[in-house]
């Protein structure tokens, strides 16, 4: 085990992290405010993988359909929540839950029926498609770093937005309370429905940056969805910064484990238990984590201030 | 003039006479005749659909036991019938094939699963519960994904059924249709007594009210904590019967979909009834099974419907029979 592979290790968490926060932030920001449990989000991240995979192909660059497909998902988002979500913020979390079950059931479906059952690939332009070489002799592909660039970027982006512009307090007050915020004569609706293409178009973000790197495939929404779930768990939900930690540890413990965990469990025992072990271990790890956080702070570790 | 004595006379029969359990007990007798049905027939896979339909029922009615009543939203109820299964996959991996060795280890793995988690899980409420109960069940399936022992992702076939010498002969697919048949109508009843216990008296008040049953001095949370046990054991009995009735187990019997499955079985039948889970699970697997025999993608019907059953036909499958007379709720 080398320090530089190592380092690569470290900064691939990164990047799982930055593309983890991206789909919690908007989906926190959606339970936070509207009190939606949006388990179609995870089909959000799919659509955005698959837009840009088809406008990749149209238009001949990825650089050109990264914007495209992110208004394409942001428009989805909108019609997806003036058509069904809207009807669901006063109901209780299950039928929420099952509400958005059968949307997963019509985008996965409808997505085998255009795109077909085999997965998209995504090509990088040249420039993208290569390494770089960071100091120390670490070289790690220059398309990762511009994720954790852009990751982080967003991230400063929505914190601003958040707590410094208009449109954050407006979205400070549709959490803390929204009949408030509507006699002030805001139109609560008009915002929700925005909120919710904004978190929509950053589960495409998430995804059409995850697409060039594990292709477009019917079924990614749910796999990183529950993980996006877990960060949440332990960041606190409804909190964003909470969120950004939280991933950056998911991240960062998934990977590690998954490169590294069988390697060390080899030191303190025989080979052949450590192969077994090292797998099993690793892919439970992130789940360990979440029930320690979970039993010192149900909660999770920032749990948003309220009153 | 007799009919009209008939009519306006007071009514006689017992409360417990109404369309709703006329329609549950036709269901079950559905289900006792269904093997000499399907001989008439010749239609011997009816009686493999229908065996898949009592085990889901029986999850379900385990489900419904901490949804519907406890309010306890389990997203991971899948996990149950994977461990189940997987306790007599892997028993009889090792050659240990009778079933009084199988049952007992498979409840206890179920129970022990549903304590550890159950106790972390319910230390949180509303969506929170939702989501940790969702990943402990992903966390088991990745488990058993990662296992290559005991086949990975492809699974493992079962060569033999659970072993009852001199009991009963499970390998005989009749004998294994009935006994499952008996194990459904008897969760039945043990829900249906819990449910009217003390026990589920405290589980359903503390649903509707908590804090005025810790004010009253109920310990809420091992209440809970206790029917989260049971209803991870009762589930982990339909895992092993999956196990024995499908000669097989794989990850995907645990993943996380199956859990949603489950939930919409429990809201479709009704949710908090004591048919629900019953009507549900049947109204479930034949639109499954028709459906996805006319569309391959029958998901794409399936999808729309269920969201339009959620936001227009709450109360599910039992509301439609009549009003709910108060009793099992």
């Amino acid at each position: 085990m080398s320090w530089v592979l190592l380092a690569e290790q470290l900064l691939n968490g990164f990047t799982l992290g930055l593309i983890l926060f991206l789909l919690c932030a908007g989906l926190t920001l959606v339970f936070g405010i509207m009190d939606l449990v949006n388990l179609a989000h995870g089909s959000l991240y799919m659509m955005g993988a698959y837009f840009c995979a088809t406008f990749t192909a149209m238009t001949g660059s990825f650089l050109y359909a990264v914007p495209l497909a992110l208004a394409a998902t942001f428009v989805l988002g909108l019609i997806v929540e003036v058509i069904v979500l809207r009807n669901l913020y006063t109901r209780d979390h299950l039928d929420q839950v099952m509400a958005t079950f059968g949307l997963i059931l019509i985008f996965n479906e409808g997505v085998r029926q255009i795109w077909g059952a085999d997965g998209e690939v995504i090509p990088l332009p040249a420039f993208l498609d290569s390494n770089f070489e960071l100091v120390f002799g670490i070289v790690y592909p220059t398309y990762r770093l511009l994720i954790i660039c852009v990751g982080l970027l967003v991230a400063l982006g929505l914190y601003v937005l958040v707590t410094h512009t208009r449109v954050g307090m407006l979205i400070r007050g549709g959490a803390s309370n929204r009949e408030m915020l509507s006699a002030l004569g805001i139109n609560v609706k008009q915002l929700f429905t925005l909120i919710f293409g904004l978190g929509a178009a950053l589960a495409g973000l998430a995804g059409l940056m995850a697409g060039p790197i594990e292709q477009a495939t019917i079924g990614m929404g749910e796999r990183i969805l529950i993980l996006a779930f877990v960060v949440i768990v332990i960041g606190g939900i409804g909190s964003i910064r909470g969120s950004f930690i939280a991933a950056i540890l998911v991240g960062v413990i998934d990977t590690m484990g998954r490169s590294f965990l069988e390697d060390f469990l080899s030191l303190v025992m025989p080979a052949n238990y450590a192969e077994t072990a090292g797998p099993a271990l690793s892919s439970m790890s992130i789940y360990i984590v979440m029930a320690a956080v979970l039993a010192i702070r149900p909660q999770g570790l920032f749990p948003p201030r309220t009153g | 003039m007799v009919t009209d004595q008939l009519t306006t006379a007071p009514s006689t029969t017992p409360a417990w006479v109404s369309v709703r359990n006329g329609t549950g007990l036709a269901v079950l007798l559905l289900y006792a005749l269904m093997p000499g049905i399907a001989d008439i027939f010749d239609l011997p896979f009816y009686l493999d659909i229908f065996s898949r339909v009592m085990i889901l029922t029986i999850a379900a009615i385990s489900l419904n036991f901490i949804l519907g009543f406890g309010g306890m939203v389990s997203f991971g109820h899948a996990a149950y019938l994977g461990l189940g299964a997987y306790a007599v996959g892997i028993l009889a991996y090792y050659d240990i094939y009778s079933g009084w060795i199988q049952w007992p280890v498979g409840l206890a793995v179920s129970a022990l699963f549903a304590l550890v988690t159950g106790a972390i899980c319910l230390r949180t409420k509303g969506v929170y519960f939702i989501m940790i109960t969702l990943a402990f069940t992903q966390m088991i399936h990745f488990l058993f994904v990662s296992l290559e022992e005991f086949g990975g992702d492809d699974g493992l076939t079962i060569w033999n059924r659970s072993e009852f010498d001199g009991l009963i002969d499970l390998s005989n697919d009749l004998t294994l249709y009935y006994t499952i048949f008996v194990i459904l109508v008897l969760s039945l009843a043990l829900v249906h007594r819990l449910v009217n216990s003390r026990f589920g008296m405290v589980i359903q008040g503390a649903r509707s009210n908590e804090p005025r049953m810790r004010a009253l001095g109920f310990p809420t949370y091992r209440y809970r904590l206790a029917a989260y046990v049971i209803a991870g054991s009762l589930c982990g009995l339909a895992g092993i019967l999956l196990g024995n009735d499908t000669e097989f187990v794989s990850p995907s019997d645990m993943h996380w979909t199956k859990s949603g499955d489950l939930i919409i079985i429990v809201v479709l039948g009704g949710m908090g009834t004591f048919w629900g889970p019953l009507f549900g699970a049947l109204a479930f697997l034949l639109l499954e099974f028709f459906l996805s025999d006319i569309f391959i993608w029958w998901h794409l019907i399936f999808g729309p419907l269920l969201i339009l059953v959620v936001i227009f036909a709450r109360g599910g499958i039992d509301s439609f029979l009549g009003q709910q007379n108060g009793q099992g709720r």
